[in-house]
């Protein structure tokens, strides 16, 4: 029996078993949403706007490990979702949107809300395709969980025209399909990892780089055990973080530009780098002539294209990453490095990772502190800029806990609407949003989704009254110049304002009276004997009341992130 | 380390899909690597077609741009030509316009020499086809431009495929 376009849409989402679709409506989906309308299954959230409906997706996929799944309509509605796929595609996160479309006897005519969405996309997704036949609906949606789920995930955009929505055609759904020009990896050249297995072996001074790759792939176990067995010294990426427990004795730190003096220098100095689900970015590598100079490169990633791109390896391992290592741990044997190990304690003692705390105000590193004691399990969620590199720097990973953040894009205004993403995925578990007073009023218009639907996040702001990543820059290299980075300055202001004084304008908006009106408790900390008091008011009352609640702390505008690697600079090469 | 920049011939499998082309062709403009020529046509099966691409690049760089078509999903396969014995020609027509009867023989004796084909011709005009291979269809248009006053020339890129003797 023949059914329509929307009718196979909604069963197709239901044979994948599709539990919540992020969406927001537009005449190119009424056909849609309105089939949506009978298929009690699917829980659809409504967001505010198309770029905070994507991350929500991409919160909802980094809780679960779930793909994400987006509805928007033609034009606007397309477009503005494009930063938050981008978002997801450097971050390797599944998703499918779904864009509506003009019908196809309008496309090219600069119809009302038409834009060619898979034009402007095709860069930034794993596929994207329009459907031009409504026979070929149920393949290409398919195909699209298929893509987005499999080898290195990333987002799919498929965009169905109206008039496909509303044709009759097959009611049939396939079970599987066969794309022959994608085959996801699967398996490990085992040649391959026997010889990065050797060179590792034979190491006096090696190190392990864990990267997201540990983290998408549920590698983090795994990755713990190999790195006892064999007793090796781990550094991550911000992505990977809590690829091995951040107590563990043998993790050194984060590596690269704001990574630990101790993690730089160590790798710096190594003579085998065995590096795992990363694609060493700008940010890790610094100046990629003196990255890790004096070592050989071993390479494991499930993308073939992220292989020998940054730097050159001596030895790539095509494959996941849990497959490797279980593989390896067959062959493990404890190495005897043990004056290598001292070497790099020296340096962790030498230069340990702590902020110097001011007395006046309060301290990024002690609020984030107050986090690791009052919360065992938590999904934490950050925005971009300082707030985010103090993060990565001092929460603590343990089993139960989880980092979400934007490492590849770093896009501003992804905090708030990833942690309403992942609270909805997973209602009983806490999920705290640690974002900047900047980035905050990016997607601040989530909040009445977070309302709507009992996502129960805690909000902290780190308020810095200033765009704090860019000002650092500022004060650092541009002689104080704080050209549009003070959210405070206003028409009127002294136009060469060398930083805040008493006679500062107030600040924009109250958070607290702006959270009062969605009806969202919320408290401005600024002392530190009232984190923890706070902390677990919020746990309170986000449990009873199921509904968000607002931390505002009131930082000082001077703190800076450190240590810190110029831009081009060797990473061994640190402010501190 | 050695940068080794040189040509290099890729042949592409691709689905004969609306867009693709633009796929391909956004990914060597978003990437900046420097595409030369890129033709396309369809094969044996309605639903495939074959590219024929040029680059300029550096063995990594190489490399990397092998590996991205491979990521694409629309590529169903990748032949890298560079080291693999082949045919190549290329279309090109030549209009000598503006020349008497002495320049028109020193046109088909150009002809005669580099087999070409003249295909239309009026009173002031020559038009030649020819179908070498770039390289040759390069020596042509400098020959034509220091022997003519003026030429038109258009080129329609090269299309390879593999010699049968490869194996
Ligand atoms: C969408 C977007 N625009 C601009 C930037 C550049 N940028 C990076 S961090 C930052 C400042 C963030 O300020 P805030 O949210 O207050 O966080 P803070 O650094 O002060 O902790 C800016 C402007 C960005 N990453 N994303
Ligand atoms: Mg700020």
């Amino acid at each position: 029996m023949d059914i329509t376009g929307r009718k196979l849409f909604v069963r197709a989402l239901q044979e994948e078993g599709v539990d919540t679709l992020f969406a927001y409506p537009g005449g190119m989906i009424n056909e849609l949403t309105d089939e949506l309308y009978k298929a009690d299954s699917i829980r659809v959230v409504l967001g505010r706007h198309e770029q905070g409906v994507v991350h929500e997706a991409e919160g909802y996929s980094r809780e679960t490990g779930r793909t994400g799944v987006v509805l928007v309509t033609s034009g606007p509605g397309a477009t503005n979702t494009i930063t938050a796929i981008a978002d997801a595609h450097y971050d390797s996160i599944p998703l499918v949107v779904f864009t509506g479309q003009v019908p196809q006897n309008l496309i090219g005519n600069d119809a009302f809300q038409e834009v060619d969405i898979v034009g402007m996309t095709h860069s930034v997704v794993k596929y994207g395709v329009t459907v031009r036949n409504r026979d070929d609906l149920g393949r290409i949606i398919k195909m699209a969980f298929f893509i987005a789920s499999t080898g290195r995930p990333g987002p799919v955009l498929i965009d169905i025209p109206k008039d496909i929505q509303i044709q009759s055609g097959s009611s049939e759904y396939p079970d599987t399909v066969d794309i022959r020009g994608y085959k996801p990896i699967s398996g490990v050249h085992i040649g391959q990892l026997k010889k990065a297995y050797k060179l590792l072996s034979q190491a006096e001074r090696p190190m392990i780089l864990a990267g997201g790759g540990i983290n998408i792939g549920h590698a983090n176990e795994a990755l713990t055990e190999f790195v006892h067995k064999m007793g090796l010294p781990v550094v991550t990426t911000i992505m990977g973080r809590g690829a091995i427990p951040t107590d563990d004795p043998y993790f050194i730190g984060n590596l690269g530009l704001h990574g630990s003096f101790a993690s730089n220098k160590a790798v710096s100095e190594c003579d085998v780098l065995f590096s795992i689900g990363t694609r060493f970015n700008d940010r890790i590598t610094g100046d990629l002539n003196e990255f890790a100079p004096h070592a050989k490169i071993i390479h494991v990633d499930i993308d073939t294209s992220s292989i020998s791109r940054n730097v050159v390896v001596d030895v790539p391992v095509v494959s996941d990453a849990i497959t490797a290592l279980v593989k390896m741990m067959e062959w493990a044997k404890p190495l005897k490095i043990q004056s290598w190990i001292e070497e790099i304690n020296n340096l962790k003692s030498e230069y340990p990772l702590e902020m110097k705390k001011k007395k006046e105000t309060l301290c990024p590193e002690t609020i984030i502190d107050g986090i690791n004691t009052c919360f065992k399990e938590a999904t934490v969620v950050t925005d971009v800029g300082q707030h985010q590199m103090w993060t990565s720097q001092f929460l603590a990973m343990r089993k139960g806990t989880k980092l979400i953040t934007s490492g590849g894009l770093g896009t501003m205004g992804f905090g708030l609407p990833a942690a309403i993403g992942a609270k909805i995925a997973d209602p009983d578990r806490c999920v705290i949003c640690i974002t900047g007073d900047g980035g905050m009023q990016m997607n601040m218009q989530e909040m009445a989704t977070a309302v709507t639907n009992n996502a129960a996040v805690i909000i902290c702001i780190f308020n810095n009254q200033y765009l704090g990543m860019v000002r650092q820059q500022q004060q650092l290299f541009y002689g104080k110049r704080y050209e549009i980075t003070c959210l405070r300055r206003r028409t009127g202001c002294s136009p060469d304002c060398k930083g805040p004084s008493d006679a500062c304008p107030p600040y924009v908006p109250d958070y607290v009276k702006w959270a009062d009106s969605y009806g969202v408790s919320a408290v401005r900390v600024e002392s530190e004997e009232a984190i923890i008091p706070t902390f677990e008011q919020a746990e309170k009352v986000t449990k009873a009341k199921k509904i968000p609640f607002l931390i505002e702390f009131m930082i000082s505008s001077d703190e800076l992130v450190l240590p810190m690697v110029k831009n081009g600079s060797p990473i061994s090469d640190m402010i501190l | 380390m050695d940068r080794n920049v040189t040509d290099r011939w890729i042949a592409l499998y691709v689905e004969n899909e609306v867009g693709v082309l633009a796929m391909v062709s956004g990914l060597f403009s978003g990437k900046s690597y420097n595409l030369r020529s890129l033709t396309v046509g369809t094969t044996e099966r309605d639903d495939i077609s074959r590219m024929t691409i040029e680059v300029e690049s550096d063995d990594i760089t190489f490399e990397q741009i092998k590996k991205q078509l491979n990521t694409m999903v629309e590529v169903i396969k990748v032949i890298d030509l560079t080291e693999v014995k082949m045919h190549m020609n290329e279309i090109m027509y030549a209009v000598i316009p503006g020349i008497d009867t002495e320049k028109k023989s020193e046109v088909f004796r150009i002809a005669q020499v580099f087999h070409l084909k003249p295909i239309d011709i009026d009173e002031h005009t020559v038009m030649l086809l020819s179908s070498l291979a770039p390289d040759k269809n390069d020596d042509l248009v400098k020959l034509l431009k220091r022997t003519f006053h003026r030429i038109e020339i258009t080129r329609g890129g090269a299309v390879a495929v593999e010699s049968l003797n490869n194996k």
